[in-house]
Parts: structure tokens; sequence; C-alpha cells
């Protein structure tokens, strides 16, 4: 085998395909995704005009249905105390995320190494994963006594199953003669999971992060329903709640929003991540030129 | 076209000797039965046969993947521990799929057994770097998989191994997806490292004229259940080039290879 250059190389193989494609950027995104930005923004601001314009020209009253702008306004002049709000959310969230992402993994390392083990406990993961979580809130929130770890548990119980199950399938989905490979140069166990089946399972990982992202603020924000006014934690759910007594109707609509802008920047986070981990080698986020 | 002579050369202590060697499948199948094969220090042994004969499956006990039902397989002609201390050590394999871990670079896939080696990452790497150089891959050691040609991804699983030296470089249908220009440059390339190195080389085939050209003994086999049925020599000197792919000579042998592997396929 001579060749002394990459180019020679290259030219032998007559498979051999353009590596790079390298395409326009604006502001940092490569021009063929601006549709795919501009459509959505667009769609969005006619919905929101047709709103405001209907809520004025009919004149409802904002107890029933405040407009758009309304809702910003009412962001704005409540701040203060639904960015306290959305703290508290936020951090319950955040903290289930992290606790599904370390049980889930430690869970599916531990199962892929016994198979006994799998089959004793992962029936009862699937138990806590069907049971609504807001049927067993309350029974949580009485038997923790703090509400805060109740309302965390809550989170966690719905967000750590989709990391769970996706981690167990992505560590057994290692290319079975790579396998062979690691055992003919007698890898042990250790090494064959860090050199081989974690970075195998990354992607599955991944798309369950993505899934558990949204499910914990959801768990989080349930469970807060639940708890209701019993507790001292003011969360975003609770002030929707309050607002609704109080009829504070545009309070509630800018509860939501952040609600839904929380749960999208999450997602969007969560792409990133997977994207920034997988771009070079996955095919499911490989660009390709048709 | 002789028959195989159960102790093979004279006087030359056998590297791998194979005995009696049958395998069954849990499923019944009987994918091996009575296999005697003898492997020399330094030979280029070709395994051909139509699918179903077993030559994966003897790849596989030849390299403890897989254990034989009955009969025996020993290493005489070497002590099979090398100077790791690790008798796996001694085996390359290079799979029908070039089986790269598609996250890892060019350079860490061919690391990979001196890394489970727990090899230092300096000298592993310029070893790495070396065998690709030598596989024709220089410059494209930080190029993932699925950068790589079909071509080239399978000059990274033959650099990953030889990287630890092996005494013995089992192949099981190598180059079979490849398409035809690049399988005789990769035949050629394959060639000259052998021949430079001097591992064994066992390579399973069912393309006669792929053994012919590469291998100096070829051991037919036939399929339900697997075993050997003749053997072919191909005393044409190394190099071998283009002239000996045109020669009448190279022709000639890969008709008795036709013949030899036709009767194993009616056997």
């Amino acid at each position: 085998m001579s060749e002394p250059n990459p180019a020679s190389a290259r030219g032998t193989d007559q498979d051999a395909t353009p590596v790079f494609a390298v395409e326009e950027r604006i502001l940092g995104i490569p021009k063929s995704r601006w549709p795919g930005i501009i459509a959505p923004l667009v769609m969005g601001a006619i919905f929101l005009g047709l709103w405001e314009g209907i809520v004025r020209y009919r004149g409802i009253p904002a107890y029933i249905l405040p407009g758009p702008m309304e809702i910003l306004k009412t962001l704005g002049t409540d701040w203060p105390t639904l960015s306290g709000a959305l703290w508290v959310t936020l951090r319950i969230t955040f903290a289930a995320l992290i606790a599904a992402v370390s049980v889930g993994v430690s869970l599916a390392i531990l199962f892929t190494q016994s198979k006994w083990l799998e089959r004793s406990l992962l029936p009862y993961a699937v138990i806590l994963q069907v049971t609504p979580v807001v049927a067993i809130a309350p029974l949580i929130i009485i038997w923790v006594g703090d509400v805060n770890l109740s309302l965390l548990i809550c989170a966690w119980l719905v967000a750590f199953f989709p990391i769970l199950s996706n981690t167990i399938l992505g560590l057994n989905s290692a290319d079975h003669n790579l396998v062979a490979l690691f055992q003919l140069y007698g890898a042990n166990r250790w090494q064959t999971m860090r050199y081989l089946r974690l970075p195998a399972s990354l992607p599955y990982f991944l798309g369950g992060l993505k899934i558990s992202g949204g499910l914990a603020l959801i768990g989080a924000v349930v469970a807060e329903f639940v708890a209701g006014t019993g507790g001292s934690a003011s969360g975003l759910a609770y002030r929707i709640l309050e607002s609704g007594y109080q009829l504070k109707i545009p309070r509630m609509f800018a509860a939501l929003l952040m609600i839904s802008v929380s749960g999208i920047a999450i997602f969007l986070a969560t792409s990133y991540i997977s994207h920034r981990l997988l771009h070079r080698w996955h095919e499911s986020a490989v660009r390709r030129e048709s | 076209m002789t028959e195989a002579p159960p102790q093979g050369r004279a006087g030359q202590r056998p590297l791998v000797s194979i005995r009696k060697l049958s395998k069954k499948f849990s499923n019944g199948t009987l994918a091996l039965r009575d296999v005697d094969l003898d492997l020399f220090p330094g030979e280029f042994v070709s395994l051909l046969g139509p699918s179903g004969c077993g030559k994966s499956t003897l790849l596989r006990i030849i390299s403890d993947l897989s254990q034989p039902s009955a009969g025996t397989i020993e290493w005489p002609g070497a002590d099979r521990a090398d100077a790791y201390g690790k008798a796996e050590h001694s085996l390359g394999f290079v799979f029908q799929e070039p089986t790269l871990m598609p996250w890892a670079q060019t350079l860490d896939n061919v690391t990979l057994p001196l890394r489970l080696r727990r090899m230092a990452t300096s000298e592993a790497n310029a070893r790495a770097e070396a065998m690709l150089a030598l596989v024709g891959l220089k410059g494209f050691e930080k190029a993932y998989p699925r950068e790589l040609s079909g071509g080239m991804k399978m000059r990274v699983s033959i650099a990953r191994a030889l990287v630890t030296e092996p005494k013995v470089l089992l192949m099981d249908e190598p180059f079979a997806a490849l398409d035809e220009i690049t399988r005789h440059k990769l035949n050629d390339d394959l060639l000259a490292v052998w021949e430079r190195n001097r591992f064994t080389a066992v390579f399973v085939t069912h393309s006669v004229f792929e053994s012919v050209y590469l291998s100096q003994r070829i051991v037919v086999m036939a399929a339900r259940p697997g075993r050997v049925m003749s053997e072919l020599q191909v005393d044409a000197p190394f190099p071998r080039d283009n002239l000996f792919r045109t020669s009448a000579e190279y022709a000639h042998l890969c008709r008795l290879g036709s013949e030899a592997l036709k009767a194993a396929i009616e056997a």
C-alpha cells in the first residue's frame, strides 16, 4: 500500500465523495434554513394580529379573553411576581431533569450489566411511568411533607422513564461485530462500556433527553397544580390558579406564556446539545446534499 | 491439485493446527464437520467455498470468538501469548463490513486495540499513524468514518487489525462489498503489506479469481455440512501484479479453482 498522499489514496477508490459542503450563511444560519424559521413567524404574527383585532373589534372584556397586547403589558407590570414564580418552577424542572438523567442512565447501565436486575426492576419502572402523576401526587405530598421535595419527586417520576428506556435501547444497540472485536482484544466490561456501549447509546440517550426535558417541566407544573395553595412554593402553576380565583385573566395568560416559552427554550437547548454531540458522525444529525 | 496431506509441509511446524473440528449450532445446524487444517507461519491461505460452507464459522473458532463442538485447535508453532502476555493479541480480524466506530476519528479507530491494552496514547498514536501511512491513508487521521469511501473504510479496518502486529490476520470476505476497481487495488495493497510484514493471512472469499491472485494455498470447502473438500497450491512467485493477473498461468489456476469449487458445490 504505497500511496504517499491523501489525494492519490482517494483517487483509488471510485466511490469517494466530497466530504464537506459549504453553504452560504446569513446571521450564522445556513441560507436554506431561513424559510423554515420565517414561515412559522409570519404565521404567528398573522394569528396574533387576528386575535388582537377580534378582541378590540368585538370589545371582549379582559377577564374573558385578553388581547396579546394586554397580556404583554401584564407580563411587564407583573414581572417581579411572575419572574419569581418562573424561577421556582424552573428550579424544580432542572433539578428533576438532572435527577432523571443520573438515575435513568445509572439504572440503564446497571440493567445492561445484569439481566436479572433488569428483569426484576424494569416492570416497576414501567408501573411508575404508566401511573398518572396527578393521581399519586397528593400521596407523595402527604408522605414527603416538604412541598419542594415532593414537587421534585413528581417531576422526576414523569421525566426519568424516557431516559431509562432509551438508554437501555442504546446500550444494547452496539454493532455486534464491534462487540466481537472488543471480545477478541480481551476488553473488560468497563472498557466495553466506556469505549463502545456508552458512545453507541449517545444518540438514543439524547432522544430521551429531548422528551424528558419537556416532561420535567410538565411534571413540575402538574405537581404544583395538585399541591395548589397548600405550600409556600409559588411556582407558575400556583400563579395561574391564583389568577383564576381572582379573575386576573391577563396574568393567567402571561404565566401560561412563560411556561410555553420555557418549554420551547428547553427543547431548543436539548436539540442544540444533541446537534453539537452528533453532527460529526450520526446519520440523524448529518445534513446532506441531495 | 492434491489431496491435503495431514501433516502439511515437511519439516515445518504449523502455527495453528486444527484436527477433527466440528461445530454444531444450538438450532441443530452442522456448520463444520471433521475439519483438518494447518496454518503455517507467514503463509497466505484462502478459504474458498459457497455460502453456508462454514468459512466464517471457522474464522470465528480460530479467533476464539466461538467454541468448537468437537475436535481440537492448537497453536504448536508459537506460544500463543505474545510480548503483552495476552493470547488474543496475536490475532487481527477484518470483518466483511469495515466495523468502525462511527463516533471516532480514523486515528482513534486504529488505536482502539492498543488503547484496550492500555498502551500510552503517544505510542499508540505513533503506531497507528505509521500503520495508516502503510495502507495509504496518511492525512485522513482526523476524518470520521462517514467521511470516507467504502474502500478507505476497509483500509482503516485493515490498519486497525494490523496495528497490534499480529501473527495471524483473519479476513472474512473483506472486499466482497467493494467495486471491482477498488477491490483490485486493495488486493495489490494487501499483498504489499503481507510481503512486508509476513503475518499468516487467512482470507475467506467466494471469488476464485481473488483467491488465486492472493494466496499460496487455496482450501476449497463444501457446504451442508461445512467441510474441507480439496486443496490447491498456487506456486506463482511474489510480488504479483497485473502481469500475473493477465497471464496464462493465472487463467489455468482459475480454471482449476473453478472446477474444484464446482465439485465442492455439487458434492
